[in-house]
């Protein structure tokens, strides 16, 4: 039972009955409905309450302008939230849920909103939520619980969405009669073209409607059209996708539907596609948005947009209504009238021009449709339906008031208060919009990119303009491309002559708009001529302002439908132009996106590359967990027997210092510097003196940014007379790359000097402890060991075990320690033959929290932890490498005031006074006792309990804090009191260092 | 999305490229000489032009060379890129 079907018409398929779920009620389409038709067909008045007074809602418009039924659409994790009725394609079996109202849009206890109306007016929540400041959280609980649209989904979402990136010529952004003509103007000169429409058929306004072009029917010249489109294989058609930004360079972004109008368990493959689209030329063809009227009750169920109306009744078959008024100020309303008076519904007009309209004046006076002239509908009586109107004459003058001395019993009233071209895309890409005082619209001033607007969109309401430009914009922007173009004549069409649009925006009433019902300019938000007064004497004056007070033109219509009348009762308010006062910022997206498409493939493990090294496979076989290091994946301990991090860490770090640690330092970034210049280069890239180092030593260097604060710090080897190995921090190597190459080439280009990353191509394992140098012997290598052949930072190349390796003595743990180079391909084999060597000794494994504890009991600084782009090597104590025989990269800085202050932050250790591991980040002060707000003299950068010392340790930074050893300060722990704790220097093990030069 | 030319490579999407900063800002060639406010002035100042601004790019996920781009910091209009190495301007007319 559909009580408002039409028998016969539409394009909907009667044969294919469609059974579907409305807030939990049954009910019965056909395939080719919207849900919104579907719903107007069964008769069904009330989808929504609105936002703020909660007042019953119905459906207004039949596409993306649609304020007020935005639907919940689907179950568990496959349900979108806050779809537009009106753009839902009717499938079997759909479930769909009004969003608003409690306990339902029906019946809502919240709308007593409307009872209490004045005071929710313009500025309600600035003014209401703000005192006691203490009762906030109070009031937001209540606002977002009241203001909710959709819900979205808790689970994960099951379904696949892509994105593809598109290359054409022309990009053609709507499917109606200009985009049609202008795909077939371009695609026949053999351009590239893509044409894409929201829609899930082509032809916009054209389909169903009763007119011809050339000698067929329209519908039958859609069908030929679409046909030669599809037989051309440079054209590619894409329905169902909405091009929702218009970005720089003629860069398109397109939401394309694939799945979503299926019932779900046809669903297979990609759900919803995002198209990047890089065109050449763009022709805009999206048509245009009717206006509604801003008139008392205006937001009645059963007050509708006369286009709505028809689009109903002629593509779907259902007719909103069997007593209509339709109230307009131009002529295009008068189809509609003519639409419900074939479908059998009687209709009045109420034009508000006292001269009527033109041709369709005519047609519609053959019609037997009776006109009132000169007449405007003042107030819709009904709350829940609408029951009929008032109506007033008006002489056209600009009074707030008029009498209403007419009542029209109605269950319709078909509105139109003239055409806004959907200027959208147009203003994303840059270009500004004119006010054309002729058809009374924004329309589209000169383009800011390779772009061309045509049609509706372009304010020509004739199908025959519309056709017109469509072909031509079609040629322009294929020749613009360089082909050529053939001549295709414009189809005939009849066109009658028209009446001018009359202005009328806000509706005179039989009060001011602050005594009477409200005239509604923003459905959604509720927003009303009184709203825009009131902000207007408030002092508001522009029209951004004016939207941010009022939420004129926000929510998930963005205005969409009353964004322009309510820029026109702002520019009456401040006794302006409606250009004067202007439009506020389009922004994409044109329609609301879903997340999902815009992440793509990008999400679980496809989110962001994974860097493994080459022993990655036996860390995992160990059990360590992986820590995340940039895209590293790094093994972060390994424990034994059910250990925790702390057990195994434990463990870890004693057998590093008491007998052998192995660990994969593969991640570090490796650099080849050779050249001509290297060593001049290096000398000014590193704070040390790079030419004194001898061929086969390493040294530890520092750089610096230009401002002076520590960029990356690591060993670095030199191998040549011209030929260095520099390593750095495992999260700078590709940026330290980066800067280096940008010196070379952007400031010393004079300079011949070649860089080459080696980070993947060789890994490195470091050996760690007493032990290590016995168990290299017993690997077998070619080199003596000892500490006079072999000293603390010497690079050799050697075989060890047969293989060729690189072998650094170096130490990040202060033991005595060995680093393997080896390529990558044998790094695996390499680890397991330490593993089998050093097991008489214990080798343990450990990993990056091991590394980490075993290098702060050492005081070394983790570039990025304890430095945060602030702090100078002088901060760090680091004076000792900085040279100060030549120039380097901020130098300069080291000497500015702010450099020099005593007072900075210095590296020192920690001791807290009992055995608590202050956390990372901790802040210090000086007085636990002192007035909030405590002032701050420093914070804890790395933290750890120290098995080998037997008592925690952290590294902090500390206003002045090197001449301060011995000083008790305070740690602020949340939720205790102040801890005191001794300034101590930051080196707690060896502090001669005499371990690693054994 | 901009669309850049890479003199070497041709053009393509402003995704492969890193940003640098305004073109032409020369180190001094001795920075001990500067007042602390000439080398502020080197450091942090930049010209920040309503209009054209001759600017460095880094074709980073591609060739790796850095290269000048003449933008409109107003449209985003790209006049052109150009090599640095030789000082030369490949821009159009």
């Amino acid at each position: 039972m559909q009580p408002q079907r039409l028998p016969t018409g539409g394009r909907i398929d009667r044969s294919k009955p469609l059974s579907f779920r409305f807030d939990g009620r049954k009910l019965e389409g056909y395939a080719g409905d919207t849900l919104a038709s579907a719903l107007l067909a069964n008769g069904v008045s009330i989808v929504g309450r609105s936002f703020k007074l909660r007042r019953p809602r119905g459906i207004v418009g039949s596409g993306a302008e649609e304020p007020n039924a935005i639907m919940q659409i689907g179950k568990g994790a496959h349900a979108q939230p806050n779809l537009r009725a009106t753009q839902v394609e009717l499938y079997e079996g759909l479930v769909a849920r009004t969003t608003k109202g409690w306990p339902g849009a029906r019946f809502d206890l919240g709308a007593i909103n409307d009872i209490f109306g004045k005071v929710f007016s313009a500025g309600f929540y600035y003014k209401t939520f703000m005192r006691p400041k203490s009762w906030w959280h109070l009031y937001e609980r209540f606002i977002r619980a009241s203001a909710g649209f959709g819900r979205a989904p808790t689970e994960t979402d099951p379904d696949h969405y892509e994105h593809r990136n598109a290359h054409c010529d022309v990009l053609i952004a709507g499917g109606g009669p200009a985009g049609l003509s202008a795909a077939l103007a371009a695609g026949r000169a053999g351009a590239r073209v893509i044409l894409a429409d929201e829609q899930d058929e082509f032809g916009g306004s054209l389909a169903g409607a009763k007119r011809n072009i050339g000698d067929a029917p329209a519908d039958e010249w859609l069908r030929r059209t679409v046909e030669s489109l599809a037989a051309l294989d440079n054209v590619t058609l894409l329905p169902r996708s909405t091009v929702f930004g218009y970005y720089d360079h003629n860069f398109l972004a397109i939401a394309e539907r694939c799945t979503d109008h299926l019932p779900e368990a046809d669903r297979a493959g990609v759900r919803q596609r995002l198209w990047r689209v890089r065109a050449k030329q763009v022709v805009l063809a999206q048509g245009a948005f009717e206006r509604p009227l801003a008139f008392c009750n205006n937001d009645r169920p059963g007050v509708m947009l006369a286009s709505a109306v028809s689009q109903y009744i002629r593509r779907y078959a259902v007719r909103p209504g069997r007593r209509a008024v339709v109230f307009t100020n131009n002529d295009s309303a008068y189809e509609t009238a003519i639409d419900l008076a074939e479908a059998g519904s009687s209709v009045v007009i109420v034009d508000s021009r006292a001269d009527g309209a033109g041709s369709l004046g005519e047609r519609a006076a053959k019609a037997g449709i009776s006109v009132i002239a000169g007449h405007i509908v003042t107030d819709v009586v009904g709350r829940r339906r609408v029951r009929g109107v008032r109506v007033a004459g008006w002489s056209g003058n600009p009074s707030y008031l008029v009498e209403s001395s007419i009542h029209i019993d109605c269950d319709l009233v078909a509105v139109s208060g003239g055409w806004s071209p959907a200027v959208h895309l147009h203003s994303h890409a840059g270009g500004r919009n004119a006010w054309d005082t002729e058809r009374h619209c924004f329309v589209p001033g000169e383009a800011a990119q390779a772009n061309v607007s045509a049609g509706a969109c372009n304010g020509k309401w004739s199908l025959r303009e519309c056709l017109r430009e469509g072909i031509e914009s079609g040629r322009a922007a294929a020749s613009r491309c360089g082909f050529e173009a053939p001549e295709i004549d414009t189809p005939s069409t009849s066109e009658g002559h028209y009446n001018p649009l009359q202005p009328l925006w806000r509706v005179p009433a039989d009060a001011e708009p602050e005594r009477c019902p409200k005239q509604f300019l923003d459905f959604q938000n509720d927003t009303s001529v009184a709203d825009i007064r009131l902000a207007v004497r408030e002092g508001y004056r522009n029209v951004e302002h004016v939207k941010r007070y009022t939420a004129l033109g926000f929510g998930t219509d963005q205005g969409k439908l009353g964004n322009i009348i309510g820029m026109a009762v702002l520019a009456e308010c401040l006794g302006k132009s409606i250009p004067e006062v202007g439009t506020t910022t389009f922004r994409p997206a044109y329609t609301p996106v879903a997340f999902a498409v815009g992440a793509g493939e990008s999400v679980g493990d496809l989110y962001d590359p994974v860097r493994k090294t080459a022993v990655h496979e036996w860390h995992v076989a160990a059990g360590a967990p992986m820590e995340n290091v940039g895209q590293w994946h790094r093994p972060w301990y390994f424990p034994r027997d059910g250990e925790d991090l702390h057990a195994a860490v434990a463990r870890e770090c004693v057998a590093a210092r008491q007998s052998l640690g192995i660990m994969d330092a593969s991640t570090l970034g490796k650099i080849d510097a050779r050249g001509r210049d290297v060593v001049e280069f290096l000398e000014r890239i590193y704070t040390h003196n790079v030419g004194k180092m001898k061929i086969g030593r390493c040294a530890y260097g520092i750089m610096l940014g230009e401002d002076g604060m520590v960029m990356d710090d690591g060993v670095m080897a030199r191998l040549g007379e011209q030929r260095f190995y520099l390593t750095t921090t495992t999260g700078g190597a590709a940026n330290v790359l980066a800067w280096l190459e940008a010196w070379l080439q952007t400031e010393w280009p004079e300079l011949e000097v070649f860089l080459t990353s080696l980070t993947d191509h060789f890994s490195t394992i470091a050996m760690v402890g007493p032990n290590s140098r016995r168990v290299l012997e017993r690997i077998g290598c070619t080199i003596d060991l000892d500490k006079d052949s072999f000293p603390f930072m010497a690079v050799r190349d050697a075989e060890l075990g047969g293989y060729p390796v690189q072998l650094f003595r170096v130490s990040f743990s202060g033991e005595l320690a060995f680093e393997i180079n080896i390529d990558s391909g044998s790094a695996l084999e390499m680890w397991k033959t330490v593993m089998a060597a050093g097991e008489e000794f214990g080798v343990t494994p450990y990993g990056t929290e091991t590394m980490h504890v075993l290098r702060a009991e050492k005081g070394f600084v983790i570039v990025g932890q304890d430095t945060d782009g602030s702090v100078t090597p002088v901060d760090l104590g680091m004076n000792w490498l900085l040279s100060k025989d030549k120039d380097f990269l901020g130098k300069r800085s080291l000497a500015r005031p702010d450099c020099l202050r005593s007072d900075r932050k210095q590296l020192v250790g920690l001791l807290s006074s009992d055995n608590t591991v202050l956390p990372e980040g901790t802040q210090l002060v000086e007085a636990p006792g002192a007035p909030v707000p405590v002032p701050m003299c420093g914070h804890v950068t790395s933290s750890y309990m120290s098995a080998c010392l037997g008592h925690p340790i952290a590294l902090a930074l500390v206003a002045g804090g090197r001449a301060r050893k011995g000083e008790t300060i305070y740690a602020a722990l949340p939720g205790r009191e102040p801890l005191p704790v001794t300034i101590a220097a930051p080196v707690f093990y060896d502090p001669k260092g005499e371990r690693q030069h054994v | 999305m901009l669309l850049i030319e890479c003199p070497w490579c041709g053009e393509r999407a402003e995704t492969e490229f890193s940003y640098g900063g305004e073109a032409g800002i020369a180190r001094p060639p001795d920075p001990d000489v500067l007042s602390d406010a000439e080398w502020a002035d080197y450091l942090f100042n930049r010209s920040n032009p309503r209009g054209a601004h001759r600017e460095l790019w880094n074709h980073a996920q591609g060739c790796r060379r850095w290269f000048g781009v003449e933008r409109d910091t107003v449209t985003y209009r790209i006049a052109g890129s150009f090599r640095l190495s030789d000082g030369s301007d490949n821009r159009e007319g």
